[in-house]
């Protein structure tokens, strides 16, 4: 084998530190033998996503690495569970007997293993993350789109079992995304034709990111055109999308995240191989594809997907203030224990619950499909849920901005903001 | 007979089910039935179930190894896995369904001419050395 390996990597593979770091070294030098790694490089943490069940196989994997001595090297927290442990309620047991006791095992057996139990698809609202120039292990789809864009941080997406793997050996294969030269940008996504109003909305980075996402497949994008401020959750819009709708695992945009200065840097000198102009025209293709339903009488709200973060909520508490949704409507936001507690200090889950609203933590609705009249015309202000839910749920979805799903969620129909949707978008 | 890369090593022999399109072992396969349940897939509703797979690339989908390790574990997964572009997930399923139960499934990848003379063939046999043999096409009936 033509790959470097220290002390302490031999000795795993030859099982001096038991069967479970035994295999996880197998793991790990499996991949970098596909992917042509000549070494080994150092993580520093790991968002798992082999604790989201997928059959039992998950489950006797877990089980096997707690009993044949496996040890974590490095920070590992988890992504959302298919149930939450907070809200046993939201998918009742007999709903699905050994789905729902499955996953619920499943998630006390990674919390057992010594993972920080955070349950989140959007580890990097919380403190105490990776930050620019770390090396981590991440496989959620918008996870591994954000922190190597927004953060800086360097991975690839890493499949089930192998994030935990690299977690227990605290190592990865130097492959692609973790090296300078893979994390150039290939095509140029311009934005300079579409109006600066439309940039100051939130909902226009889930329609661009959406397009993009279908521009650019697995390439890497470079968007330029973008203002440089740009907020957290329209970051977590854009790289959610993108991933969603193309494979994206990392993207530039110019003057915004930090691998992008320049246009130049972003393109690490090289010219684009590919320039596309967004338009009015693309955003609003993106706009129809995201909306499977016409408008009409409305049966629930979907937000938080990616899981809703602080300075949402703090958008969301002024918009429900003193009104009521529509009775029989259901209106969820889904969101990680650690921010539904911080918003609830800030008066802002009362609110929410007087208004109507369920809060739910560690789970999403996209693929809790037991989840309370889950069921006929949804609206959504989340590309990613927008994207997915019509397949995996077999629902009629609306996508719309936050106010539109709040004011719809009041009138028990969907209800368009005339001032947003000006100008042909 | 055809020297492939193994990206996971077996034995393995069986007749030939060529995909037309790339297939996720994540929620287009149904681990249970061995089935194919996308039903934009032009092959929904065969069966995999002990054939030589070969498909030219998979669909990625970070919960892949989990299908393939799922289906391993229920005895529905394919005999092997013929690739053009080598897929890590798979390869990793593998390995893990063989550490967790003791049983296989091959996973191998081979260039695109050999992939085009192969899906020729009925019926195929694989060594441990990951050499690619053909059967004759009464091998396997049906």
């Amino acid at each position: 084998m033509s790959l470097a390996l220290d002390d302490r990597d031999r000795a795993c593979l030859d099982g001096a530190h038991g069967p479970a770091m035994r295999l996880a070294m197998r793991l790990v030098l499996k991949a970098a033998g596909i992917l042509g790694a000549r070494e080994l490089i150092p993580v520093s943490f790991a968002h798992i996503d082999a604790c989201f069940y997928s059959g039992e196989a998950h489950v006797d994997f877990a089980q096997y690495l707690l009993d044949h001595g496996a040890k974590l090297s490095i920070p590992a927290w988890t992504n959302n569970g298919v149930v939450s442990l907070t809200d046993p309620d939201i998918r009742p047991e007999a709903s699905d007997p050994q789905m729902v006791k499955g996953a619920r095992k499943l998630m006390q057996l990674y919390e057992k293993l010594g993972c920080r139990p955070v349950w989140t698809c959007a580890p990097y609202q919380l403190p105490g993350g990776p930050q620019f120039g770390d090396q981590i292990v991440a496989g959620e789809s918008n996870a591994v789109s954000f922190y190597n864009a927004v953060i800086g941080a360097r991975t690839n997406k890493y499949g089930d079992y192998l994030d935990v793997a690299c977690a227990l050996i605290g190592k990865a294969p130097y492959a692609g995304l973790h090296r300078d030269e893979g994390r150039r940008g290939r095509l140029l996504i311009r934005t300079e034709a579409v109006p600066d109003g439309w940039k100051a909305e939130n909902i226009f980075y889930h329609l661009l990111g959406h397009h993009v996402g279908k521009l650019a497949g697995q390439a890497i994008p470079v968007i330029s055109g973008l203002p440089p401020q740009e907020t957290a959750d329209s970051l977590k819009a854009l790289a959610a999308a993108a991933a969603s709708a193309g494979g994206v695992e990392m993207w530039h945009a110019v003057g915004v995240t930090p691998e992008a200065a320049t246009q130049d840097d972003a393109f690490q000198g090289h010219a684009p191989e590919h320039i596309f102009e967004v338009t009015p025209e693309s955003l609003a293709q993106a706009r129809r594809d995201l909306t499977s339903a016409k408008d009409g009488p409305l049966d629930m709200v979907a937000l938080g997907t990616p899981h809703f973060s602080l300075t949402e909520f703090e958008r969301l508490a002024p918009l429900v203030a003193g009104r009521k949704a529509s009775p029989g409507l259901a209106f969820y936001v889904s969101t990680s224990r650690h921010i539904r507690d911080e918003a609830a200090k800030r008066g802002w889950i009362a609110e929410l619950e007087a208004f109507g609203a369920t809060v739910i933590a560690d789970t999403c609705t996209y693929y809790s499909p037991a989840v309370r009249r889950c069921r006929g015309r949804i609206m959504t202000n989340a590309a990613k849920w927008a994207y997915y839910a019509p397949g995996m749920l077999g629902v009629e979805v609306c996508f719309g901005s936050l106010a539109e799903c709040v004011e719809s969620a009041v009138r028990g129909e969907v209800w368009r903001d005339p001032q947003l949707w000006a100008n042909g978008l | 007979m055809i020297q492939a890369r193994i990206l996971h090593g077996g034995e393995a022999h069986g007749r030939v089910l060529a995909l037309d399109a790339p297939l996720s072992f994540w929620g287009a396969f149904d681990p249970r039935t061995g089935r194919i349940i996308d039903i934009h897939h032009p092959q929904c509703g065969s069966c995999i179930t002990g054939t030589i797979l070969m498909m030219r690339e998979t669909r990625g989908s970070g919960t892949a190894p989990g299908g393939m390790a799922e289906a391993i574990r229920l005895g529905t997964a394919p005999s092997a896995i013929i690739l053009v572009k080598p897929d890590i997930n798979l390869a990793i399923g593998a390995e893990v369904a063989e550490a967790l139960y003791g049983k296989t499934c091959p996973v191998l990848a081979v260039t695109a001419a050999d992939y085009a003379e192969l899906a020729r063939h009925a019926a195929l046999a694989i060594s441990g050395d990951g050499k690619i043999t053909p059967l004759p096409r009464d091998s396997f009936p049906g």
